[in-house]
């Protein structure tokens, strides 16, 4: 129990750090790097918790996907970030009293609030943690029967955000020289070729 | 002691990593890069709170959720990743000022 205490310290010490680095970096690159950093312990706390296969698909999904995408997009895009910076200073009294307001909220929410007191027995259905053997084995006891619609909604939401993203980005470039075969096949000879009688010591 | 970690550590955690989030859509408001990665943020706080309720109720489900909020958040951020590609390119900036060739 010691060392998980410690543990989570740690891991919640970098992750706000990293946290607040994301947001005040002035190089949009050292932003993303510390992006993937929050994601690491963030994993690292959901392993703490017992959710070892949520901590790894964290892993997976966000340092392997989606910061490596927004890093491709900041090295891609030849934009003046300091110039996106220059006058960014005349809101941060408004947003630090909104986020104060916020974080206010959130410790009188969290002041105040505790577990019904038989949760237990209010629990419609509830689906034990540590039902059987592995983390991993119990989702996917409950992802693949219980959840099982919603899982292939959620596979249809990526697949439909693929296209999406395909198709927004797609485009066909003017003046770039593609071989198309079925044009070429459809030419008629007698549409390009044109046979003259050229008489001797003239030209055309 | 107080190395003793409970529900409230992590809630307050999330708390306050939600706060960052927001307060970086202030801080870099002209940004849309830096806006989205707040927002990623956010969700993270959100998926926090959802594994941290998951592990101190004893509920599988809160788990299931986060991986369909992971999903979400990934097509998010693939989508608004590809608009702010096209933008780029019609625009030639990124700037939110820019961006209002749509206002209602």
């Amino acid at each position: 129990m010691f060392i998980s205490g410690i543990a989570f310290i740690i891991f919640a010490i970098i992750l706000l750090g990293s946290a607040l680095m994301v947001i005040t970096a002035r190089n949009p690159v050292h932003s993303v790097l510390f992006l993937i950093l929050a994601f690491f312990n963030s994993a690292g706390l959901f392993v703490l918790l017992g959710a070892e296969f949520v901590g790894m698909l964290m892993v997976i999904v966000y340092v392997g996907a989606v910061a490596v995408l927004f890093l491709f997009v900041v090295m891609m895009l030849d934009i003046s970030f300091a110039d996106l910076r220059k006058g960014a200073m005349q809101y941060v009294p408004l947003g630090l009293l909104l986020a104060v307001i916020l974080l206010c909220e959130f410790i009188a929410l969290y002041g105040a609030w505790e577990f019904a007191p038989n949760l237990g027995s209010n629990l419609s259905d509830p689906i034990s943690v540590a039902s059987e053997g592995t983390n991993a084995r119990s989702i996917g006891l409950v992802v693949y029967t219980d959840y099982f619609l919603a899982f292939q909604i959620a596979g249809l939401v990526l697949f439909v955000a693929m296209i999406g993203a395909i198709v927004l980005t797609h485009r066909t470039r003017p003046g770039v020289l593609k071989q198309s075969v079925a044009s070429q096949q459809r030419v008629n000879p007698d549409d390009v070729l044109e046979i003259r009688k050229v008489t001797t010591g003239t030209g055309i | 002691m107080m190395l003793e970690v409970g529900l409230t550590h992590y809630l307050v955690l999330a708390a306050l990593l939600f706060t960052v989030g927001v307060f970086g859509m202030f801080l870099n408001r002209k940004n849309v890069i830096v806006i989205l990665m707040s927002i990623e943020l956010m969700l993270l706080a959100v998926n926090i709170n959802f594994v941290a309720f998951s592990a101190y109720m004893g509920d599988l489900v809160g788990q299931v959720f986060t991986m369909f909020i992971l999903t979400v958040a990934a097509a998010e951020a693939a989508i608004g990743l590809a608009i702010l590609v096209v933008f780029f390119r019609n625009k030639g900036s990124i700037a939110v000022e820019d961006i209002s060739a749509m206002k209602g």
